[in-house]
């Protein structure tokens, strides 16, 4: 089935070299690994190109206690064992005791799927390695039940990172890579767009000088992101704040309105607050 | 002609290997970058380059290559190009909608005008006079011809970035690990100081891996043990503070700082220039609160990891001589700290901010890192990693 190029959706912004990238890693059925600062949209990118592309998605989100063979099956021999000792007769049959995976049922899917593999670099640092196969080949064994499993169709992969733990080389020569910048100014706009399509134009100016002021603020832990942004204009509008209140008036800078969803941290918030207080001065 | 381009790639440190090559031959064939320079060069990053420290040496590469087939181009072309067959050109190039959207504003000749100008101000934004967009500036043909997009930007939207502009602007350099510790680098930096404090190997019991294996077993107990993670690193820090070094200190506080969490123990004490026999806790009482050195030698043990940070740029008799601080009279030299610090203490590295190709030039650094052993890092992410090799050798 040809697919078309995904150019992103109502609700999601792709950028040109996004968009190639995808394209590159569909075409050519290799596994995208998505890295980007959080809050970029990394895991909704999967989601997107799901309903784009109208394909059934199938997530996998990793944790740190995460093991490879979890995402292909798993032998739950802890009820194998109790039905034994009930005297049940599925005991007879190890496949009622084989529990699908999230790759299994991305591999059963009747047309082509999506599969999101979420945070990847949360899991041990063999994770990767102990999927090498399963990626090439799309297909893995079952040892209980000595059967191969292979992709009905080759599921297209978005691997998402958060950059915690390096990835083993060999897993990254499998996979396509696209590092999801932080939007300028421009792409911000088309953004906030796509989400708020009614916001009043003062307001949107306002606020995204705003935050890109907070942005730059040197020595931030944590610089807000475009996910902040969003609930942070979501929040203005629901208290229907007038863009006025957000202008630095006569250069004076003033501490936004309701910052707290774009500063996540009290060391954060106290240096704005001392930085626009110093600013103040010197203004004054 | 890629061949030549993917071994260039591997010249400048990026890991690119056959398989990839093959990929991007696979991906040219399928058509997916429709042979304009943009496409290419966005396909060809997200085939080749798999993580974004790259980035910037892959814009260089990239720039560098094909810039020899610009100027080839531009040769061909000439410069002499009749406007309307420029203007022939650009329609072409033009969807029935895009030319709703010219006339409204204004037109075709007013886009290229306001193309022609914003061409204009990029070569003079542009360092360096780039001769891509210089030739654009009297040729348009080279830019509108050659790089279609070219219009689209004069229409409205900005994302759509002449792609040389892209790999021109370097917007990656901050990501390239080869660099000094920036607040991004901090955070990468971070990890690799967790990774170092997650050692020892203690036993612990895996609760859920037994009931597994005894469940596989049929009921019979199998004992499962998994080696326990903790953080059993200790680390002293001797900073250098004073002159040069404050800015960098800052970063190296705020690095450890950010790590304390990971260590154990982690205890840091300044110094100026070299380490003689008393240091300090507290900078602002550094000549009332003195420690002395021989306390620190009686206090930690030699499970301790010394890591000194410096730029060990001073006059060479400062390591050698006794009496030779700028401070105070020192009974004894530098150097001969140096070396109990050494000996009570086997694992040590000493982090330089100074970039390491500046090392040879100052000879206290020679003298220093021939004292250290030769473990002198640069202070960046991969000096780090290097350094924290050698501070967990057994």
């Amino acid at each position: 089935m040809q697919n078309e190029r995904f150019v992103g959706t109502q609700r999601y912004v792709a950028t040109e070299d996004l968009s190639m990238a995808v394209a590159a890693a569909v075409t050519l059925g290799r596994p995208l690994l998505i890295k980007g600062e959080p809050g970029t949209g990394k895991t909704q990118l999967a989601e997107e190109i799901a309903g784009f592309l109208g394909r059934p998605l199938y997530e996998w989100h990793v944790k740190s206690t995460t093991k490879a063979q979890q995402g292909l099956y798993e032998y739950d021999a802890v009820s194998r064992l109790r039905d034994s000792q009930l005297g049940d007769a599925r005991v007879h049959d190890i496949g009622n005791y084989i529990v699908k995976g999230r790759l299994w049922e991305a591999f059963c899917s009747e047309v082509q799927p999506v599969l999101l593999i979420d945070e990847i670099d949360k899991a041990d640092i063999e994770f990767p390695n102990d999927l090498l196969r399963e990626i090439d080949r799309m297909e893995f064994y079952v040892y209980e039940t000595r059967e191969l499993v292979r992709a009905r169709h080759r599921p297209i992969i978005v691997i998402t990172s958060n950059n915690e733990k390096e990835l083993p080389d060999a897993f990254l020569r499998r996979c396509f890579f696209h590092y999801i910048r932080f939007p300028d100014e421009q792409t911000m706009r088309q953004i906030v767009d796509v989400h708020f399509p009614g916001i009043k134009k003062e307001l949107l100016a306002e606020s995204l000088t705003a935050f890109y002021r907070i942005r730059e603020v040197p020595g931030l832990k944590k610089k807000p992101s475009t996910s902040e942004l969003l609930d942070w204009l979501k929040l203005l509008l629901a208290e229907d704040i007038a863009p006025e209140a957000l202008r630095a008036t006569d250069g004076k800078a003033t501490i936004p309105p309701l910052y707290g969803a774009l500063l996540k941290n009290e060391q954060d918030i106290h240096l704005f607050e001392q930085l626009v207080f110093m600013h103040r001065r010197t203004t004054r | 002609m890629l061949v030549r381009f993917i071994t260039q790639l591997r010249d400048a440190g990026i890991p690119v290997s056959v398989t990839e090559y093959l990929a991007l031959l696979e991906a040219l064939k399928a058509g997916i970058a429709d042979h304009s320079v943009d496409d290419f060069y966005g396909l060809a990053r997200t085939i080749l380059v798999k993580d974004e420290r790259f980035y910037d040496r892959f814009d260089r590469v990239f720039s560098a290559h094909f810039s020899g087939l610009e100027s080839l181009l531009d040769m061909l072309v000439g410069a002499d190009i009749p406007e309307d067959w420029l203007r022939k050109l650009a329609e072409l190039q033009i969807s029935p909608e895009e030319k709703a959207k010219i006339e409204a504003l204004g037109g075709l000749e007013q886009v290229m005008e306001a193309l022609k100008q914003r061409l204009k101000d990029q070569k003079e934004r542009h360092q360096g006079g780039n001769k891509w967009v210089g030739t654009a500036g009297r040729s348009p043909f080279g830019a509108y011809g050659y790089n279609p997009e070219g219009v689209r930007i004069g229409q409205e939207s900005s994302r759509q970035r002449s792609a040389i502009k892209v790999w021109d602007r370097r917007e990656f350099r901050n990501f390239d690990d080869s660099l000094e510790l920036g607040t991004r680098n901090l955070q990468i930096a971070l990890r690799r100081l967790r990774r170092f404090a997650r050692e020892g190997a203690a036993e612990e019991l895996d609760l859920d891996g037994t009931i597994q294996a005894t469940a596989r077993n049929a009921g019979w107990l199998d004992l499962k043990l998994r080696p326990e993670r903790h953080n059993s690193v200790k680390v002293l820090l001797f900073l250098d503070v004073g002159g040069s070094m404050d800015d960098h200190v800052k970063v190296t506080e705020e690095l450890f700082s950010a790590a304390r969490t990971e260590f154990r123990h982690l205890e840091h004490y300044y110094f100026h220039n070299f380490i003689y026999e008393s240091l300090w806790k507290d900078n602002r009482r550094r000549h009332q609160q003195r420690i002395p050195t021989q306390e620190l030698l009686r206090t930690y043990g030699p499970d301790y990891r010394v890591i000194f940070v410096g730029d060990a740029t001073m006059g060479p008799y400062e390591i050698i001589q006794p009496g030779g601080s700028v401070e105070h009279w020192n009974e004894e030299s530098g150097a001969v700290w140096m070396g109990r610090l050494m000996a009570a203490f086997p694992r040590f590295a000493w982090l330089n901010p100074q970039p390491e190709r500046y090392w040879e030039q100052t000879s206290s650094v020679g003298i220093v890192r021939k004292l250290l052993e030769q473990r002198m890092y640069p202070l960046t992410p991969a000096g780090l990693e290097r350094a924290t090799r050698v501070l967990n050798a057994r």
